[in-house]
């Protein structure tokens, strides 16, 4: 019997992904009601009749998941709050699948959202986290971009990997953004113009950053038999890992928590990397996205320039990543970064992607990466869907 | 090496002043242990009492064993640099007036890898010590330099920008009467003072300092600290002037409360010592404020000359520890009203000094040329707190030990 | 026959008699007596503003000042001295208001005092003024005229390493201005009634010690002694009313015949 017991009988339903905007002048509440409302009429369900409500957001201040039940005229019997960022899609998840499997809840609606104020990204970054506060930003006050700066640089001397291993993963993701309406990038982009980009913090340039905007994710779990009987398309849930604070004494972070449980997804799955149709990593700069494909076990430590050197990564390649053109192409609207390639993932599965369909896609690794607390991301999670046959 | 730093052109007078503005002074309780050990120019982390792991960043319970017993201790500050990036970007407005900003990954020798600025001569992968600084928000940071010194490495733009250093700067000594003054221009003016004014109050009355402040190059100012329509008359000609101002006046009389039986030196100790910092402050505050985000001669310290006693208090010198005691204090206001401005206030204490007053007491007394090192050693190292000579550093020791241990060994009665 | 009050207001309508002032401007900056640092010292001329049309006080302006009894020119009462302590009458507040004014002569030292900043006043100095002026009145003031009032700064004081340098009366002079001519009081224009070394002198200070036992005032710090002359002029100086004061800050007056000076 295998070490962990399965999500048999839960799916995952009516993605939901509302188009980002560069600023906004509403709310996160109002962003989070709208993916909420879009998800829900997919289902053709009224608010009250979700009993699970779990909510992932930086902007929502003073509120919380228990503020917009009221807000939302919403009576759930569960309720959550997944501080995560980056990895509060896979979170949401896999906990309202076990939710949904011990009955504790019927449907879960997992949404994230967040608003993009002039000025927000610096009030957000100012009271991010203590440690950050304490001992990141005194130093440069360059938010993320230092730390993902000090991780590259580590990474290209530890692995010989280039800027133009990097900026392969930016232009193959523009190229699938270009297929996608709601992203915000829309201009192709090259090589040369990666290259050539604007410094932020060596060896950051500009096209290995996410455009901060404002949108909202969503989608909703539920039992199978539910799904079935809403005629929605549906994927189940072959596996999930998360894992917090992992390799604390590596002193620059070039491994995540994926590493500690990757057996156990593959296993708990029952299938291998070379099984995936597509991947969908956390890309806010693309040395994290190497750092998953090697740490999900699609190559050996450190492989990742040299395995991808080697494949097409767009929507038509032999490695479809990032199929709507990630947060590095699509933007990035705050804790929906976190939700972006899962709901994508679920389009994916279920063949409603439209223009960024993969072909026969039915299996999709999902991965999330999250919260810069000082130095390094501190949360990782990933889960594998499969289509419904 | 780093580019010796160049005397600042002649301003454009179409042109603003550079705002005043100042890197994220937002910490933690825990994180301001840095912050203490900075003033006085330590690199201290917390080590675990129980278990004696090193932490970093600061925080309330050890990541080791849990323990919530986590002292700061004096720990070895090398490591080595195995990342760095030149921020280009940010949303601070202090760092985006200094752009580029190196910063870098510095794995200590004890474990912990911090995050910390980096001196323009460090190489990547090379071996490093670690600076505890304040930075202009008056808060610890860490800076990474070489591990041997380097050619103008004072004038590495960042390491700078963490100092107070008087190099190419304009300082005012604001009591020539002092029998400190002559040495501490000097000291200024060997360290590379662009122009030392000393504060000259009742020329009609000579004095010995006066000759000894002839020989060098020294601009003498009507000034006299008791005298608000003094100061205020130098502040509005020459206070856009003066990048660091040196309080030296004071006033001292020997004698305790019962010693004294009047009040008549006290309010002359008060005048010079209390007010007369308040005056100053009133006066220079504001412009020195203004000006600290200058260029390379921006105002950078206000230093107090503080006698130890005013840490705790004994009858030899009673009445005037009293209004050491006041400055201090006043000293504290000074830095919160400064803060936003990134003015740093020093306080140097001293111990007996060698002057007519502490004739009567045995050695060790300090110097005027030992104080004007440790002022300029001060100011170099960016510091807000010095203890200037053997007396001074005991008594902060036994202060920080246990106050009242202290003012009962300094208030002992005569055997009966 | 009008009435003597009514003379002197005609005259000083018309100009007649000029009133004249002998005071030094209070200022922080103006020189106090330097004693050894010890010893108490007098307080220098402070104004702090309270208000001046701002904040602290909308319509009005004023000041607090601070000073010694013996800042700037002033008066010097019995009391002030250890010679005078047990007098009657030796405090500021207990003087007859008639002694503030009265008839004044000056004798003349600016030459001397020129050539000698030590120059000392003697008998011999005084009984030759008298054979050119008359003799000194009865309950006069004797101003001693040296200029050094106009002096200015370091040379004010003239401090030397050996302590003050400035003209004042020998021992001699003192005593002979008592008991001989029986003068109200003696006035210079240095810091002190008694020359800058005058503690050298024996007694110590003669005319403090001397003038101050005998009930006699002292002035010091008068400003512009040249403009009186040598007789005839009345001098005017009221103390403030200060209980037990020892002294007091003045604004000193003379009236003098029109160019009589």
């Amino acid at each position: 019997m295998a070490r962990r017991q399965g999500y048999d009988g839960v799916v995952v339903t009516a993605p939901v992904s509302v188009p980002y905007e560069r600023y906004s002048i509403e709310t996160a509440h109002w962003w989070i009601s709208r993916a909420l409302r879009a998800s829900l009429q997919a289902a053709g369900l009224k608010p009250l009749e979700i009993d699970g409500f779990t909510v992932s957001s930086f902007t929502l201040s003073p509120d919380t998941a228990v503020g917009l039940t009221q807000h939302l005229g919403l009576c759930p019997r569960w309720l959550d709050h997944i501080p995560m960022g980056g990895a509060s899609g896979v979170v949401a998840l896999r906990r309202a699948a076990r939710a949904v499997q011990a009955g504790d809840a019927d449907i879960v609606a997992c949404v994230a959202g967040d608003t993009n104020h002039i000025d927000s990204f610096r009030t957000l970054l100012s009271g991010f986290s203590r440690f950050a506060s304490d001992a990141s930003y005194p130093y440069g006050f360059g938010g993320p971009n230092v730390n993902f700066a000090l991780l590259t640089d580590r990474y290209m001397q530890e692995f010989n990997a280039t800027r133009e291993d990097f900026g392969r993963i930016c232009v193959a993701q523009r190229d699938n953004a270009l297929r996608y309406p709601n992203a915000m990038m829309k201009k192709p982009l090259t090589l040369e113009d990666y290259l050539n980009a604007r410094a932020i913090a060596d060896p950051i340039a500009l096209f290995d950053c996410v455009m901060p905007c404002a949108g909202a994710e969503a989608f909703l779990v539920m039992r199978e038999d539910e799904a079935i009987k809403r005629n929605l398309p549906f994927a189940r849930i072959n596996g999930t890992i998360e894992r917090h604070n992992a390799h604390a004494s590596d002193p620059v972070q070039l491994r995540g928590g994926w590493t500690l449980d990757v057996e156990d997804l593959y296993e708990m799955a029952g299938c291998a990397p070379s099984d995936m149709d597509l991947v969908q990593t956390y890309d806010d700069y693309p040395v994290i996205s190497m750092m998953q494909i090697e740490d999900l076990g699609f190559c050996e430590k450190g492989g990742a320039p040299d395995f991808l050197r080697n494949r097409d990564m767009t929507v038509t390649g032999d490695f479809p990543h990032n199929t709507n053109g990630g947060q590095l192409s699509a933007g990035q609207a705050g804790a929906a970064g976190g939700f972006i390639g899962l709901v994508e993932a679920i389009r994916q599965v279920t063949g409603t992607a439209a223009g960024t369909q993969v072909k026969d896609a039915r299996r999709a690794l999902v991965s999330g990466f999250g919260m810069i607390n000082y130095d390094r991301g501190v949360c990782s999670s990933a889960a594998i869907l499969e289509g419904a046959a | 090496m780093s580019d010796p730093l160049q005397p600042p052109v002649k301003k454009n007078p179409q042109k603003r002043t550079v705002s005043p503005t100042r890197p994220p002074e937002g910490r933690s309780r825990a994180a301001l242990g840095l912050t203490a050990a900075a003033a006085e120019g330590r690199f201290a982390l917390q080590c675990c009492a129980e278990c004696g792991a090193v932490q970093y960043p600061p925080r309330d319970a050890c990541s080791t064993c849990l323990s919530t017993e986590l002292p700061w201790r004096d720990v070895s500050p090398k490591g080595t640099l195995i990342a760095d990036t030149f921020v280009r970007a940010t949303t601070s407005l202090y760092f985006r007036d200094r752009l580029p900003w190196r910063t870098g990954t510095v794995q200590l020798d004890l474990g912990p890898s911090v995050i910390c600025h980096v001196h323009g001569d460090c190489e990547k992968g090379a071996r490093v010590v670690l600076l505890n600084r304040l930075d202009r928000a008056g808060q610890g940071v860490l800076i990474a330099t070489p591990e041997k010194r380097t050619p103008n490495m004072q004038d590495d733009p960042q390491l700078r920008a963490m100092s107070s250093d008087p190099k190419l700067r304009r300082v005012l000594i604001t009591d020539a009467r002092s029998p400190n003054a002559p040495a501490l221009a000097k000291a200024l003016l060997a360290a590379g003072a662009a122009q030392v004014f000393v504060g000259e109050g009742e020329i009609w009355r000579p004095y010995p300092e006066r000759a000894a402040l002839e020989t060098l190059a020294v601009e003498f100012l009507p000034l006299d600290v008791t005298d608000t329509s003094s100061v205020n008359r130098m502040a509005a000609e020459y206070g856009g002037k003066i990048d660091i101002l040196i309080n030296n006046a004071r006033f001292l009389r020997p004698g305790g409360v019962l010693a004294r039986g009047d009040t008549g030196f006290a309010r002359d100790e008060i005048e010079v010592n209390y007010l007369g910092l308040m005056r100053l402050a009133q006066a220079f505050g504001p412009v020195m404020c203004a000006r600290t985000g200058d260029g390379v001669n921006s105002a950078v310290a206000w230093v107090n000359i503080l006698a130890a006693t005013s840490l705790s208090n004994s009858p030899e010198m009673g009445c005037f520890s009293a209004s050491q005691s006041a400055a201090r204090a006043l000293s504290q206001s000074l830095r919160g009203e400064f803060r936003s401005a990134g003015l740093r206030v020093m306080n140097t204490y001293v111990g007996p000094t060698e002057d007519d007053w502490h004739q009567p007491l045995p050695p060790p007394k300090v110097t005027p040329n030992a104080l004007a090192r440790d002022v300029i050693k001060g100011l170099i190292d960016g510091l807000e707190d010095v203890y200037s000579g053997d007396v001074a550093k005991d008594m902060a020791e036994k202060y920080r030990r246990d106050p009242k241990v202290l003012e009962r060994e300094l208030t002992m009665g005569d055997e009966a | 026959m009008t009435s003597p009050l009514a003379n002197l207001a005609t005259a000083l309508s018309s100009g007649e008699i000029e009133v004249i002032d002998l005071t030094h401007t209070l200022d922080p900056d103006f020189p106090v007596i330097v004693l050894p640092p010890e010893f108490g010292q007098c307080a220098r001329f402070r104004m702090e503003e309270i208000s001046a049309y701002d904040h602290r006080g909308p319509a009005w302006k004023w000041h607090n000042i601070s000073m010694s009894e013996h800042t700037g020119t002033h008066f010097d009462a019995p009391s002030h001295w250890v010679s005078g302590r047990d007098l009657p009458q030796s405090a500021v507040d207990e003087i007859p208001v008639d002694r503030f004014v009265g008839p004044v002569v000056v004798i003349d030292c600016s030459a001397q005092s020129a050539e000698d900043p030590d120059f000392l006043l003697r008998p011999e100095h005084i009984t030759a003024w008298e054979a050119e002026h008359g003799p000194i009145p009865p309950d006069a003031w004797v101003l001693m005229r040296t200029d050094w009032s106009k002096k200015s700064g370091a040379a004010y004081l003239n401090m030397q390493d050996d302590g003050p340098h400035s003209p004042g009366p020998a021992p001699e002079a003192i005593r002979f201005l008592i008991e001989d001519r029986a003068i109200r009081g003696f006035g210079t224009e240095t810091v002190g009634t008694d020359a800058g070394q005058g503690m050298h002198l024996s007694p110590p200070y003669p005319a403090h010690f001397q003038l101050h036992g005998a009930g006699k005032y002292g002035l010091q710090c008068l400003h512009g002694l040249d403009r009186l002359p040598p007789t005839g002029a009345v001098l005017m100086a009221a103390p403030l009313k200060i209980r037990n004061g020892t002294g007091s800050p003045l604004r000193v007056l003379a009236m003098i015949e029109k160019d009589s000076a």
